[in-house]
């Protein structure tokens, strides 16, 4: 049953490892805008020249 | 015919009708020059997929006349940018005209105009583009020259650039939200073997569990948790007894209690209890803050008066910024300028338009050697003015100075939590020291044991949460029916409120709007005529008509004669002609509904003209409340109306008519000092007075990216019909706070009957507590929104 001390270090690690990730975006500014990424990834990328021709 | 109106033109850009005017370009119609020129703009640079995204995504472009020489002016480019070197300018602007995908797509690609702006990205709620440029290749003015020709004009005003110096960092409460998530959930999971029970070999691991629970503890209670002891011992010093208290009490009992028993092997401590009390509180805390992004109600006249104006010097003129605008400056305002400053007329001829300032709302005509006070706007040619008193002094801008602008206004009221906690705090002390005393002499151990358990299990969670979640729930319902509420303590104010003070000008009437039709079929000569005997009358629907028929010839009047209420008559270039209402002209009685001006000409009934009510759609239905409010209409505007209005206010000592600023806030104040709850409903500048002395100012506009006086409250004019359900909508929120803290108090008193006896075990705890909460949280909304659709409201 000692493997229980591992696991359970192990799974609070993990957690740490995505709470330091929501840290990081917060800092980055990655939750200042929660709006318009999603209008912005259905805008097509432009009909470049190349369709022109 | 058939074909015209199949044909219908709209305008390609902005999808106005091309009655009027009509351009075409590349097969597609547009209504103006303006318009025409956006799409040229867009079409050279190879951008017309604009148009594929949304229909007619531009704003129309009739009448825009700006000049940006100011942002030539080194001080003000320091003021507006957020940061510049000697090549890379960034800088924020606000553009109230976003409003659709086109915008973002098009604003996005602000590089293929000019590739000197390297960077442009959108934020889509806060209506706002950042940008970064060269600055060796492209000017501030240029790019915002660049933004007005693509039809996105950016907004800039004084207050915004002193607003970008005061914005500091936040509280971090989402942060201090993540960490007590992150660890009520590693709580959860450790405490999970307790409760299934653990067999006697496992002791070591309820040990090492332990431990664990209050390692994971002490960052909720003192990074996360901490903000309660702060604002629980603030305020004791200061000798209120606020929610704080027994929630920083709950915490910290709870906090000792667990280190303690896991210290002594005693039991297993309450960490899963604490550390989802704190996060739930904190989410409470996160609901309660609702931000609009793109609505500011702390606008003063700063927001109102331009960045620079063209000061005139030696007959050269150059933009000056109005900070450094001085007494004896002489400066230049062309048509559909506002004045900055208090000033002498010097050249031109001044017609000025104050409906903002003072309510009045027919223009004023001002000569040569007259003052003009600032906050008024140009509508005629250009006038060249000398400063006599600077702009933070004038006759506008020194309502400012008033006591009422310095005091802060949070809590003018207090809320029903605040009034509660205070008794709650102290039957909660009893409560506890009761049980001490009493289990002392019996078990010193159970004692304690009892007076922690109460304090734990009796500490005001759901009740601290009960307030915010159904505040913000009523906040998005006033939100979804263009009503913003600054926060949510508003809510509370509104339902309190027992006397209603009216603006006029803008606020019951729609300004600017004049809605004459013309029922009567009328030659051109017969227009001259009653052209020519209104225009002999100062009574306002004969200024109106003349206004309708503009243009006309006046022709010779005698015999004019004016009978007060019903009509005039007089000989027009020898023909008898009578305007007035259909009982003055026919003897009958009248039997129309809206207002109307019907004619006669030489005996021969000749049609009437009708008037569109004037008044905003609603009025009546605010008349109605008069039952349960006191309602006054405050107007700073001439009595003219008052007749109209009469019908709608319970008599002539109601309306109060020529009132000055200063006279709305005394107003007001002498209101208050008679015990009233005052809400105050205005739209001017003349009227931020009285909106920051009332109890809860309301601020009306149609477009809620206007200005907008300072305010707790912005009301979109199509929604001022819908104030008293707003009202009563406010009131059934108190009553769902009222319940959700009577239920609070229920699940307070089956964990006191445990608590008492000294027998709490964990479990219990760690239950009743997000049972609780969530009952309240699922109360709360469910309640409120059952509320809304009693009270009609989307």
């Amino acid at each position: 049953m000692n493997i229980i001390y591992f696991l359970i270090g192990c799974s609070v690690l993990l957690a740490l490892v995505f709470l330091g990730a929501f840290f990081w975006a917060q800092r980055n500014g990655q939750h200042d805008d929660l709006y318009t990424p999603s209008v912005r990834i259905l805008l097509d990328d432009e009909p470049t020249d190349k369709d022109k021709k | 015919m058939a074909v015209n109106i199949l044909t219908q033109t709209t305008c390609y850009h902005c999808g106005n009708d091309c009655d009027k005017d009509h351009y075409v370009l590349d097969d597609k119609d547009f209504c103006c020059t303006g318009c025409k020129g956006v799409y040229k703009v867009l079409s050279n640079s190879g951008l017309c997929n604009y148009y594929s995204y949304n229909e007619h995504p531009g704003a129309t472009r009739t009448h825009v006349e700006k000049r940006f020489e100011y942002l030539d002016d080194p001080s003000i480019i320091a003021d507006l940018v957020d940061f510049t070197d000697e090549n890379i300018t960034i800088l924020t602007l606000y553009i109230p005209y976003i409003h659709c995908s086109s915008c973002i797509w098009l604003l996005e690609q602000l590089n293929r105009f000019n590739p000197a702006i390297y960077y442009s990205r959108i934020d889509f709620l806060k209506k706002q583009v950042n940008l970064r440029f060269n600055n060796k290749e492209i000017s501030l003015r240029q790019v915002v020259e660049l933004l007005v020709d693509i039809g996105y004009e950016p907004l800039i005003n004084l207050q915004d650039v002193i607003k970008k110096q005061q914005t500091g960092a936040g509280d971090n409460l989402v942060k201090k939200i993540a960490v007590a998530g992150f660890c009520f959930g590693n709580v959860m999971l450790l405490s999970f073997p307790e409760y299934l029970g653990l067999s006697e070999y496992e002791q070591t691991f309820r040990h090492f569990f332990g431990w664990l629970n209050v390692l994971f503890s002490l960052p909720v209670v003192f990074y996360s948790g901490r903000e309660y002891f702060q604002s629980a011992y603030t305020n004791l010093r200061n000798k209120i007894l606020n929610i704080d208290f027994p929630l920083a009490l709950g915490i910290a009992v709870l906090f000792l209690r667990t280190l303690i028993e896991v210290l002594t092997h005693a039991g297993a401590g309450f960490a899963d209890t604490l550390c989802g009390l704190v996060f739930f509180l904190l989410v409470g805390k996160f609901v309660q803050r609702k931000t609009y992004y793109h609505i500011s109600f702390e606008r003063d006249y700063r927001s109102f008066f331009p960045v620079a104006v063209q000061a005139v010097d030696n007959g050269i003129e150059k933009p000056l910024p109005l900070s450094a605008l001085k007494v004896g400056q002489r400066i230049r305002i062309r048509s559909n300028e506002i004045i900055p400053a208090d000033a002498i007329l010097l050249n031109g001829e001044a017609r000025i338009d104050f409906s903002f300032v003072t309510g009045e709302s027919a223009p004023v005509t001002k000569v040569w050697g007259e003052v003009v006070y600032a906050g008024g706007r140009q509508m005629g040619e250009a006038i060249e003015l000398e400063v006599i008193k600077p702009v933070s002094q004038s006759y506008l801008t020194q309502l400012w100075n008033n006591e009422a602008f310095s005091r802060s206004q949070d809590n003018r009221m207090q809320t029903f939590n605040q009034k509660v906690s205070k008794y709650f705090s102290i039957v909660l002390l009893m409560i506890a020291l009761g049980s001490l005393v009493f289990w002392l002499p019996v078990d010193v151990y159970r004692a304690f044991s009892a007076f922690t358990a109460v304090l734990i299990v009796a500490c005001p969670c759901a009740l601290a949460l009960s307030t915010p979640f159904t505040m913000s729930a009523a906040l998005s319902i006033f939100d979804r029916n263009f009503f913003y509420l600054k926060n949510t303590a508003v809510v509370e104010q509104l339902a309190r409120i027992n006397t209603i003070v009216l603006d006029k000008t803008g606020t019951i009437t729609i300004g600017g709007e004049n809605g004459v039709s013309n029922n009567a079929q009328l030659s051109s000569y017969e227009e001259q005529l009653i052209y020519s005997i209104c225009s002999n009358s100062a009574h306002p629907l004969s200024i109106q008509i003349c206004d309708y028929l503009q243009g006309a010839d006046k022709l010779r009047v005698s015999n004019y004669r004016e009978i007060a209420g019903k009509g005039i008559t007089a000989w027009v270039d020898g023909h008898n002609v009578q305007v007035g209402s259909q009982s003055f002209l026919t003897g009958g009685v009248d039997i129309a509904k809206s207002t109307e001006v019907h004619l006669m000409i030489n005996g021969r009934y000749a049609g009437y003209f009708s008037f569109a009510n004037k008044y905003r759609e609603g009025l009546e239905d605010i008349a109605r409340l008069a039952a349960d409010y006191k309602i006054y209409l405050l107007s700073g505007d001439q009595d003219r109306e008052r007749k109209n209005l009469l019908p709608y206010f319970k008599g002539e000592g109601y309306m109060l008519f020529n009132q000055s600023p200063q006279q709305k806030l005394d107003f007001i104040k002498a209101l208050q000092l008679a015990g009233k709850k005052v809400m105050m409903i205005g739209d001017g500048l003349n009227d931020s007075g009285a909106l920051k002395q009332s109890d809860l100012g309301i601020a009306i506009t149609d477009n809620v990216n206007n200005f907008s006086p300072g305010s707790d409250a912005i009301l979109d004019g199509r929604s001022l019909r819908l104030l008293p359900a707003f009202l009563k909508f406010s009131k059934d929120s108190i009553t769902i706070i009222h319940i959700s803290f009577f239920i609070s108090l229920c699940y307070n008193l089956l964990g006191l009957s445990y608590a008492v006896s000294g027998r709490l075990s964990p479990l219990i705890a760690a239950i009743l507590m997000p049972l609780s909460t969530a009952t309240i949280i699922s109360f709360t909304s469910i309640a409120t929104h059952l509320a809304a659709k009693k009270r009609k409201l989307s």
